[in-house]
């Protein structure tokens, strides 16, 4: 039993018309259907965090999101955080300067988190910091980077 | 890691969800906010043929105040709660749920229907005496709290009824509230949790949860903190009764130990939040 089903979603602010079976999460669908393979996938069942896009400006995991339920909403990945030209954004820059990647894998996961918080929270203290990075995980264990990028990008850096 | 096939459905009224269950009875499965269906569908522990989209069902969504109650309809997403001022213990047992981009998808009434014995809304339920409201074809039914949650992800509520909204009495005394919760990492579900209210010389509600195949009331312990008893003592009656299985997680032992401490922890805090 499987059903099909036209949506048009919004994309890093490009409509797109597309069907997807119901059964397609909404970070596969960016990434096959949409070829935006900046979403990462890594647990697939919503514990590392990788897949984090925003979903009408709020952050979720896009693997516990099925495309069509997405369907009329305004999703924005990784490739759309920074600017039409290629410009990073000043958290993408704050991760480049803190040292806030090693392998890149998570990042992200990471990028769309600390975007959503800063959107939300502008001047968040280390313990508001910790406490959103937490739902993200980085196996490269570069933590202390990232916190010090997300002070960087807020303007907060001791 | 991905669900099998289904078919989906997103009526965008509630009767329309009603009609489909109650013609696809087991075979269909209610979507809510999907933080905790959607992984057991992609590690394949469930799989059904229909799933039932409420998200597009306006009149499931947003909280109202009526009769010294919060009535918080069951879409509302969990982020909400947060900033819910006049029932304490949901806006703190909230922050403990998942991580922040659980929260904003993950429903009120989702998780409570979910029934996971380790959560957090079951326990504040019970310990406020919730009802629970729920709607099929056949009418509406309130369920109390202390009759809904009935084993590990197991509710009394039938197939083909949608829980709809969740009805939290206000204590509007001079109370203490404090929710305590012991978890491995943040965000993870509690190794053993307890929620208290207080309002001295009056009443005092005590839940437990992660520590019995349903959260659980503790009324020797309740009666004992009442009565103006030390807090280790009132820890030490809630979890007299208690033998939470062995699992990978931890043993029984430990599971009995950190709910004596954390019973503890939150009996001290909603004393001292009342002042007494």
């Amino acid at each position: 039993m499987s059903s099909q089903h036209d949506i048009v979603v919004s994309v890093n602010g490009e409509r797109r018309h597309a069907r997807v079976d119901a059964r397609v999460t909404l970070a596969d669908f960016v990434r096959e259907q949409c070829g935006l393979t900046g979403t990462h996938l890594g647990c697939e069942h919503g514990v590392c965090g990788a897949c984090t896009v925003l979903v009408d400006g709020d952050a979720v995991r896009s693997c516990l999101l099925f495309a069509v339920q997405a369907d009329g909403a305004e999703v924005t990945t990784v490739e759309g955080i920074g600017g039409p030209d290629g410009a990073l954004s000043p958290v993408q820059e704050a991760f480049r300067a803190e040292h806030g990647l090693q392998c890149g894998f998570c990042t992200p996961g990471f990028v769309v988190t600390v975007t959503a918080l800063l959107a939300e929270n502008p001047a968040p203290s280390d313990a508001e910091i910790r406490e959103a990075l937490s739902g993200n995980i980085c196996r490269c264990t570069g933590y202390q980077g990232i916190v010090r990028a997300v002070r960087r990008a807020a303007g907060t850096s001791a | 890691m991905k669900p099998a096939g289904f078919a989906y459905h997103a009526p965008d009224d509630l009767d329309h969800a009603l009609d489909l269950l109650a013609e696809l009875g087991d075979d269909a499965k209610v979507l809510a906010g999907g933080q905790s269906l959607v992984p057991i569908l992609a590690l394949r522990l469930a799989r059904f043929d229909h799933l039932v989209d409420l998200n597009r069902i306006g009149v499931l969504r947003g909280v109202e105040r009526a009769d010294g109650a919060l009535v918080v309809r069951a879409m509302t997403r969990q982020r909400a709660m947060e900033r819910v001022d006049d029932v304490p213990l949901l806006a703190r047992a909230t922050p403990l749920i998942g991580h922040f981009q659980i929260r904003n998808r993950g429903t009120v009434g989702g998780s409570l229907a979910h029934a996971d014995p380790a959560s957090e809304y079951p326990a504040v339920a019970l310990a406020l005496d919730a009802d629970l409201e729920l709607a099929s074809r056949r009418g509406r039914r309130s369920v109390p709290a202390s009759e809904f949650f009935q084993s590990t992800w197991t509710t009394t509520a039938d197939p083909d009824e949608v829980l709809v909204a969740a009805r939290f009495p206000r204590w509007e005394g001079r109370a203490g509230f404090a929710v305590e919760e012991v978890a491995r990492r943040h965000g993870d579900f509690a190794l053993a949790g307890a929620v208290c209210a207080y309002e001295p010389g009056a009443r005092a509600a005590i839940a437990l949860f992660g520590v019995a195949p349903t959260a659980v009331r503790a009324p020797a312990a309740e009666k004992a903190m009442l009565a103006g008893v030390p807090a280790d003592e009132v820890a030490h009656e809630a979890v007299r009764d208690l033998q939470p299985a062995d699992d990978v997680h931890a043993s029984s032992a430990t599971r009995v130990r950190l709910a004596r401490a954390v019973v503890r922890r939150a009996v001290t805090g909603a004393r001292e939040e009342a002042g007494a």
